[in-house]
């Protein structure tokens, strides 16, 4: 009874200096959930962008038969035509438009080229309305959070009749509420006879959804799994070519004095005046020790640490930030750097890359004092150091000269992360450090967080997932609404005991 | 479509810095070779419709000359234009320094160097202050900008009261006329024919300006030294540098045009002065672009402005930096033109902020910041001043001249961007 509605055969997508995909081979059943997993860099994206049309016919080897027949899309509206919708890894709104221009951009409700806005908004708020948002179609999407972007894309491509909807990990940036809504959605498509293709490196996602899983390394396709196969530990071991016994490295913390200590932190809106944004904060990391900060998306979390570095988000701020039980200027990023901190960033793109330069530059530009002398750069003493953090993160690029608009996502991650370790920082706050990295790197980039916290370093890490926090760190301060609304010390902290502090902290509020 | 490497399997340790091949060494530099062989061949093509006038002594020193207030603002062009602005003023600021030079040493009698580190600091102050409300109070560069020009085209205006002012001091004058001194004394390479009646006949003898060859010959020796050494340290730390041979044919081009060109140029007068000016700011300002910490910031800031202030980039005062540089160069740039003609008028520095800005988009600078060569931007004001000079000798309209300037600009853009998406 099963039908295949994809089958792409021998695909072979190179790029100068690397061959992205070689022979890769997928076939797709008609309504089935099809997840695919591997390593940054493996290949995922490209391959779904290949079948989109991004890359168009000609620019790649191999076949791709699409309900029976050969396809070959020149552009992304060709795809389109045969109802196939990609949602990428990164967003592609206009933000400053309204969530209904921005469904029917390029697809508008429009006769002779006048829009009918009646119609499209009446269109936009029935397509909301399936994928369970709440929203006036009239708002701007900078006014929303990227929960509601992402609903906001799988409306845009409901609005296209989509038979085959492509999920560029869709839930990267979720919260888990958000994320666990976004699944219950394509279990719903489903039901309506909709496929979809979803890449995503939380395993227990796609055990969760996933009717078949296939697995890419290096390029190639490993094997495709029947839902009675998948596990995750299988997932991994096919991943990574080996098991990993243990998802975070052991370490046996040293816990010395205070280094690093906000008191009384408040921050209002850049824009808002009167909205406070952090409320009254007080969190301390001690030498050797890695503090965690858990909350919801929007709980002021990446707000707190912008301010505090330099003050990059806010005004109105007031607050000391101590360092070794001195109080020390932040007020500008080069202070915050001097005074010994490092911040890396949890938006790749916007604010922790520049994309049109090569990975070497990137590594280096938040300490040149670090490779030069009286200015004078020394590019050796560079090409030593990018080759040593690529080395140390696992990039997977094809070399230390490649455009780091060129590497897959993770990848992108793991410069940001470089960046800020060759600052050498004595508290390195990571915002979100492994969104987007796959389960192997992850492992590699907790041992690097344990081997600084060994040097005697503070680590604070804002992260969304609650089991990471678990798994790293020595303390966890929970935040809720800009306030720290709990404490737990790391054996005593639990994914219980977390969630319910902020339901304890939002009953209060209410 | 090559395929070159095949990504690195997880269980292989991957190499320390797979360099870059020769291959697509090449392929990288592609665009500056290119804009290389642009230039040459506008240059051949003109040598031979305009009879071989194009590379006649007389004729290159000219070019040098004519071209040297664009090159000398494309290098400041060229950070603004990295930094992601652009400076519309640059001409009008040049202008209104030539004309403050003329009243200062025309009517005030200030001697020639006093006045002119005074025109270099007012252009670093105008430069500084567009720069302010650039950086500081955030109002893009292009309105700012806008403003000076109108601003500072009706100042000259004013100061000149409308009308023609000079001729300038001597001294001043050698600025753009002068050449350097021929300490060493001339060797006579070819004795000229004598005539009929024992006189020499003109441009029959061959008499050469020997500082200017020996000048020519240490910057070769120095440029093939340093290229060797960098190799050397490059190959000794591991990493791949582009393959020898195609090393020896690239040095032993630039080392023959150079030696070439020093030839050219020593037959007529020798080195001008300007040209000394011009060499050592280009070679300062490459510098600056590649090696220093300055240089790199400037880039960072161009690619992603937001990116580069939360690596701890001083994004606003690196801005202000840029903008008074600028400054500065559209003074000297203002006071080589003011030399040059030897008198100050309203009109001078009209347009020529676009032939700047032009010499840098066809350089390969990107619109959108980040991305730009001062190479590039000098050959790229060579191959504008080579297209002027050669349409005037073959005497082109001044019409049809500026359609073609730019097509050579669009085609140029165009080029680039096929590349780009070809890769
Ligand atoms: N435009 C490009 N030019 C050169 N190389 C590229 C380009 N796009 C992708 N690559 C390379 O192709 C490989 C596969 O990238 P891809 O984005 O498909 O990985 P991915 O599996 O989606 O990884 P991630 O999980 O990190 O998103 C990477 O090595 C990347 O560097
Ligand atoms: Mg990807």
């Amino acid at each position: 009874m099963e039908t295949t509605i994809l089958e792409m055969r021998g695909i072979t997508k190179t790029f100068p200096g690397v061959k992205a995909l070689s022979d890769v081979n997928l076939d797709v059943r008609e309504g089935e959930i099809h997840a695919i997993v591997g390593e940054n860099g493996a290949g995922k994206s490209t391959l779904m962008k290949v079948l989109s049309g991004v890359y168009p016919a000609g620019s790649y080897d191999g076949q791709i038969i699409y309900r029976g027949g050969e396809v070959q899309f020149k552009n992304i509206r060709d795809s389109e035509h045969q109802n196939i919708v990609i949602i990428h890894q990164e967003l592609a709104l206009v933000p400053l438009l309204s969530i209904a221009e921005n469904i029917f951009l390029g697809n508008e409700v429009a006769k002779n080229g006048v829009i009918n806005w009646d119609e499209a908004r009446a269109g936009a708020r029935k397509l909301l309305a399936m994928v369970g948002l709440k929203e006036d179609p009239d708002t701007l999407i900078t006014h929303i959070g990227v929960g509601k972007q992402q609903l906001v894309e799988i409306a845009k491509a409901l609005s296209k009749e989509v038979k085959l909807l492509i999920l560029d990990e869709p839930t990267a940036s979720l919260s888990e509420k958000d994320s666990t809504a976004l699944l219950e959605l394509l279990l719903e498509f489903k039901k309506q006879g909709i496929t979809s293709i979803l890449i995503s490196h939380k395993l227990n996602e796609i055990k969760r959804v996933a009717d078949r899983v296939t697995v890419i390394r290096d390029g190639r396709t490993i094997e495709t799994m029947d839902k009675a196969d998948i596990s995750e530990d299988r997932i991994i071991t096919s991943m990574v070519g080996r098991s990993l016994e243990d998802r975070y490295p052991d370490r046996v913390p040293n816990i010395g004095e205070t280094l690093f200590e906000v008191k009384d932190w408040s921050v209002y809106h850049p824009l808002h005046a009167d909205r406070q944004v952090v409320k009254n904060i007080a969190l301390h990391v001690n030498k050797g020790e890695v503090v965690g900060i858990a909350g919801l998306m929007g709980s002021g979390r990446t707000e707190f640490a912008m301010s505090v570095f330099g003050r990059t988000y806010g005004q109105k701020i007031s607050g000391q930030v101590l360092m070794n039980g001195k109080v020390v200027d932040t007020s500008t990023v080069r202070r915050a750097v001097d005074a010994g901190l490092a911040y890396a960033t949890e938006d790749r793109k916007t604010y922790g890359l520049n994309l049109i330069d090569h990975i070497k530059n990137n590594v280096t530009i938040a300490n040149l004092p670090g490779v030069s002398r009286n200015g004078v750069l020394d590019d050796m003493a560079e090409m030593k150091v990018a080759n040593d953090y690529r080395k140390a993160t696992n990039i997977r690029s094809s070399s230390v000269l490649q455009l780091t608009g060129n590497l897959s996502g993770g990848n992108q991650q793991k410069v940001v992360l470089s960046k800020w370790l060759f600052s050498d920082p004595e508290v390195l706050i990571l915002d979100e450090p492994t969104r987007g990295i796959d389960v192997g790197a992850k492992y590699e980039i907790y041992t690097i967080i344990n081997k600084l916290a060994g040097e005697g370093k503070g680590i604070l890490v804002i992260s969304s997932e609650m089991p990471e926090l678990l798994g790293i760190c020595d303390r966890i301060y929970v935040m809720n609404e800009g306030r720290i609304v709990g404490e737990l010390s790391g054996d005593e902290a639990s994914q219980e005991k977390i969630m319910r502090a902020i339901v304890r902290a939002e009953g209060r509020t209410a | 479509m090559t395929t070159e490497t095949a990504p690195t399997p997880s269980e292989v340790p991957t190499p320390v810095s797979a360099g870059p091949s020769g291959r697509s060494i090449l392929q990288a530099n592609l665009r500056d070779y290119g804009l290389v062989v642009a230039l040459l061949a506008i240059m051949v093509f003109f040598q031979i419709f305009t009879a071989g006038t194009m590379f006649k002594p007389v004729n290159l020193t000219n070019l040098v000359l004519q071209n040297s207030y664009i090159i000398i603002m494309a290098l400041g062009m060229l950070l603004v234009i990295v930094a992601g602005h652009i400076d519309l003023s640059v001409g009008s600021v040049s202008g209104f320094i030539g004309a403050i030079a003329a009243i200062l040493m025309v009517q005030y009698h200030v001697p020639a160097i006093p006045a002119g580190l005074l025109c270099l600091v007012l252009g670093a102050i105008i430069g500084a202050s567009q720069g302010y409300f650039i950086a500081y109070v955030k109002v893009p560069s292009f309105i700012v900008t806008l403003a000076g020009m109108l601003v500072f085209k009706g100042l000259s205006l004013a100061v000149l009261g409308g009308k023609s002012v000079g001729p300038f001091p001597t001294e001043f004058q050698l600025l753009s006329a002068g050449f350097i001194p021929d300490v060493i004394g001339p060797i006579t390479l070819v004795a000229p024919k004598l005539d009929a009646a024992g006189k020499a006949i003109v441009g029959s003898s061959i008499v050469l300006h020997s500082t200017t060859m020996v000048i020519g010959i240490l910057i070769v020796l120095a440029m093939v030294f340093s290229s060797l050494r960098t190799r050397a340290r490059r190959r000794s730390h591991g990493y791949d540098s582009e393959p020898f041979p195609l090393f020896v044919v690239k040095t032993a081009i630039i080392a023959g045009l150079v030696l070439y060109i020093t030839y050219l140029v020593a037959s007529y007068k020798g080195l001008p002065n300007v040209l000394i000016v011009m060499s050592i700011l280009i070679a300062f300002f490459v510098f600056m672009t590649k090696r220093m910490t300055i240089g790199r910031r400037i880039y960072a800031l161009g690619g992603n402005p937001k990116a580069a202030q939360l690596s701890g980039i001083k994004t606003e005062r690196l801005t202000f930096y840029v903008f008074t540089i600028m400054g500065a160069l559209a003074a000297l740039a203002g006071l080589i033109f003011a030399a040059r003609l030897n008198t100050a008028t309203p009109k001078a520095g009209q347009g020529f902020e676009l032939d700047v800005i032009a010499a840098v988009f066809i350089g390969g600078a990107s619109a959108l910041g980040g991305v730009g060569q001062v190479a590039g931007a000098v050959i790229g004001a060579f191959i504008l001043g080579v297209m002027n000079n050669g349409m005037s000798i073959l005497g082109i309209n001044i019409d049809l001249q500026q359609m073609i300037k730019g097509v050579v600009l669009l085609g140029a853009v165009v080029f680039d961007l096929y590349n780009k998406n070809k890769a």
